[in-house]
């Protein structure tokens, strides 16, 4: 009887997770294999973006790209993601530098073991050609707050605030400075440490704003240091009247561009940074053809005019 | 309870004639031992061309197995005391922090970091143990408490001393060090050159590395998953103090009763905890070179559901090192195996859940047959 127990627990194991484990046992069949390795938990809804880019590179290309992240973003556990990806022998892998120190051991003995690598979103150009990588797919920092600078001089911007809520994050700091030398002034007083606190933020910019009445440009470093400032120009009527430009994109941002508080919004289109690395890879394995340097995949300048594809596409391909 | 008082008097007609097979098949970590007997079957079906079973594949997952033993044995030892501890991924990642601030920022040798933070640990750990006795207080309550507290204080303390979350370079400060290569080295480098020259197991094809075999050696990690094993089944069930662990879990008061130090034993099983989680942290620190604050998140549950799978009892008092350790096992392997079988990431947590539910239920199972309890 209990033995009759025993095996019916047994089968029931086998028959919730044989058929899900046959699905891709098909899908090996044609086409080359890649596997991309991300360091977000699975709660992190920015990466959607860069689940659909694979899924949609993978179905053109007809080849087989897999998803794996570690699921509290443990980065140690990132580290034995890449190395069981490298054991599973994949045409090539495609993964974040998200810490130099943990994660390019890992991806070294893969670069060692013949599997092609691509550093995608978080990494340097530099520490990209150290672990011996095809290329870097992403947006650098520096070139991003450049490029806004150069837009913002066109725009005969001549001072700026830099609202700065990660203060302790050098890498995303580093828009700041691009922006000041894009602009081609000094950085000096004009980057904000806004705390993290909507209100605090708000009242931050205020202040500023009310000591350095001639300021003429606000530059803020996402959604979380946008939204409250957009609320603060509203209240000193500010708004529409102060050139206005932000990184990243969201809700508030996106209404923001399109009752004209804001200029610009810079993407750096996740889109591109899952999908050109598997086209990348999948040229490369075929015809052995590979573009001469790293990809930029943003700063992507969204305004009011390319709004209707931004709104249509946000959270799959946007 | 304990298989000692089983075994010793056959010949008394109270007690049930059982046969010899009988007897070796019932045992707390059957459940575990025929788990990872159906684990390997259905993955040896399912993934074998992945490379899972190629030298590559099966040092990932014995090395993330050896991770989840290293706490499992820890946390089953407590459970079987009648406790639990919730701050174990809280403490890991303290620990980490800990040895990365007092040699990368304050420039202590990495030995003396190793050991400070040790018995930092193995303080938090008598701490956590000393507040369950002294207030009687539910130790889920208490430990759920260090689990936000360690974790606040990781945070804040590398926040306010440099600045940022992840401390690295403790690679570089490690080198030369005595201590540090007993948990972060590896051993049999020679062995495997020597395979590898053989041809037995591949070598790097391009690169600085090339022409060394892929596996460099036995991560410290396994060996000390190994003696941790070892030591934990010897202490359970070869010595005083085994019985003593058993009978603080199974009902204190009676133990108390007939003389257990139950409260000592409680709290020196908390600190065994600790212990075990700065091993897993020191180890993690010295392989991979950096610490992070969000290190060791949600390893506390990892460690119970490794206990649980192997068949110990939630309330104490019933289970075994060896199932725990198989449990780790069963759960190293099916976490790397649904990667090399291509399963959809995101279903990870679904077959998490089956898994635990189907080893409980037959756990309940064994042991009824065991104690014979309806």
């Amino acid at each position: 009887m209990k033995t009759i127990k025993l095996l019916a627990v047994a089968a029931l194991f086998i028959a919730i997770a044989a058929p899900l484990a046959m699905v891709p046992a098909s899908a090996l069949a044609d086409g080359e294999r890649y596997v991309l390795v991300s360091h977000a938990p699975d709660s992190d809804s920015w990466w959607n973006t860069i689940k659909n880019g694979i899924e949609l590179a993978g179905e053109q290309l007809g080849v087989t790209v897999e998803y794996r992240n570690p699921p509290t973003g443990d980065l140690a556990d990132m580290a034995r993601i890449i190395e069981q990806a490298t054991a599973s022998r994949p045409n090539g892998i495609i993964t974040t530098l998200a810490d130099y120190d943990v994660l390019s051991g890992p991806i070294k003995d893969a670069v060692a073991q013949g599997v092609n690598v691509i550093i995608m979103n978080s990494g340097t150009p530099e520490q990209t050609r150290e672990v011996g990588a095809l290329m870097f797919v992403g947006q650098p920092e520096y070139d991003a707050g450049y490029a806004a600078g150069l837009r913002a001089k066109g725009d005969g911007i001549k001072s700026f605030v830099c609202v700065n809520h990660v203060i302790s994050n050098t890498v995303v700091a580093e828009r700041c400075r691009g922006f000041a030398d894009g602009l081609g002034v000094e950085l000096g007083n004009s980057m904000l440490d806004s705390g993290q606190d909507p209100a605090e933020i708000k009242n931050r910019v205020l202040a500023y704003l009310s000591a350095n009445p001639k300021t003429e440009a606000i530059l803020t470093l996402g959604p979380t240091s946008a939204d409250p400032t957009i609320a603060a120009l509203k209240e000193n009527g500010m708004a529409g009247d102060i050139y206005f430009g932000t990184f990243d994109l969201g809700t508030e941002i996106v209404n923001g561009i399109k009752s004209g508080i804001i200029q610009w919004g810079i993407d750096q289109q996740p889109f591109l940074q899952a999908y050109l690395p598997v086209v990348v890879l999948a040229n490369y394995d075929r015809f052995g053809v590979l573009p001469g340097n790293n990809i930029n995949s943003g700063p992507g300048f969204v305004t009011k005019e390319g709004l209707e594809l931004v709104e249509k596409y946000a959270g799959k391909y946007r | 309870m304990t298989q000692s008082q089983q075994t010793k008097s056959v010949n008394d007609e109270r007690v049930k004639q059982r046969s010899r097979f009988h007897q070796a098949l019932i045992r707390p970590e059957l459940g575990g031992i025929f788990g990872t007997i159906l684990v390997f079957f259905f993955f040896f079906l399912t993934a074998r061309d992945s490379g899972m079973f190629s030298p590559t594949g099966v040092m990932n997952w014995s090395v993330v197995s050896a991770q989840f033993i290293i706490i499992a044995v820890g946390a089953c030892l407590l459970m079987i005391a009648g406790e639990f501890d919730l701050s174990v991924g809280s403490m890991i990642g303290f620990a980490g922090m800990s040895i990365a601030l007092l040699s990368i920022s304050m420039g202590l040798p990495i030995w003396l970091a190793i050991i400070l933070t040790f018995i930092l640990c193995m303080a938090v750990g008598a701490l956590n143990g000393w507040l369950v006795i002294k207030t009687g207080l539910p130790s889920f309550i208490v430990t759920l408490a260090f689990l936000f507290i360690l974790r606040g204080l990781t945070i804040f303390s590398a926040i306010a001393t440099t600045k940022k979350t992840i401390i690295g370079g403790v690679r570089d400060a490690a080198e030369g060090d005595w201590l540090a290569p007993l948990f972060g080295g590896k051993v049999l480098a020679g062995l495997f050159t020597w395979m590898g020259e053989n041809g037995w197991i591949e070598t790097f094809s391009r690169g600085i590395k090339k022409g060394q075999p892929v596996i460099e050696g036995i991560p410290m990690l396994i060996i000390w998953a190994i003696v941790l094993i070892i030591f934990g089944h010897l202490l359970l069930t070869k010595t005083k103090f085994g019985n003593w662990i058993f009978a603080s879990g199974g009902d204190a008061r009676a133990a108390s009763y007939v003389g257990v130090p139950v409260k000592r034993v409680k709290i020196l099983m908390f600190m065994f905890t600790a212990f075990c989680a700065c091993i897993f942290a020191t180890a993690q620190v010295m392989e991979f070179g950096s610490a992070g604050a969000d290190r060791g998140l949600l390893k506390e549950f990892e460690a119970i559901i490794s206990v649980v799978i192997g068949g110990a009892l939630l309330t104490g008092g019933y289970g075994s090192v060896i199932g725990a350790a198989l449990g780790a096992l069963i759960f190293g392997v099916v976490q790397q195996g649904l990667f090399f079988a291509g399963v959809e990431s995101s279903l990870f947590r679904v077959f998490l859940g089956v898994i635990l539910l189907l080893a409980v239920i037959l756990n309940t199972y064994i042991r009824r047959m065991i104690t014979g309890e309806r």
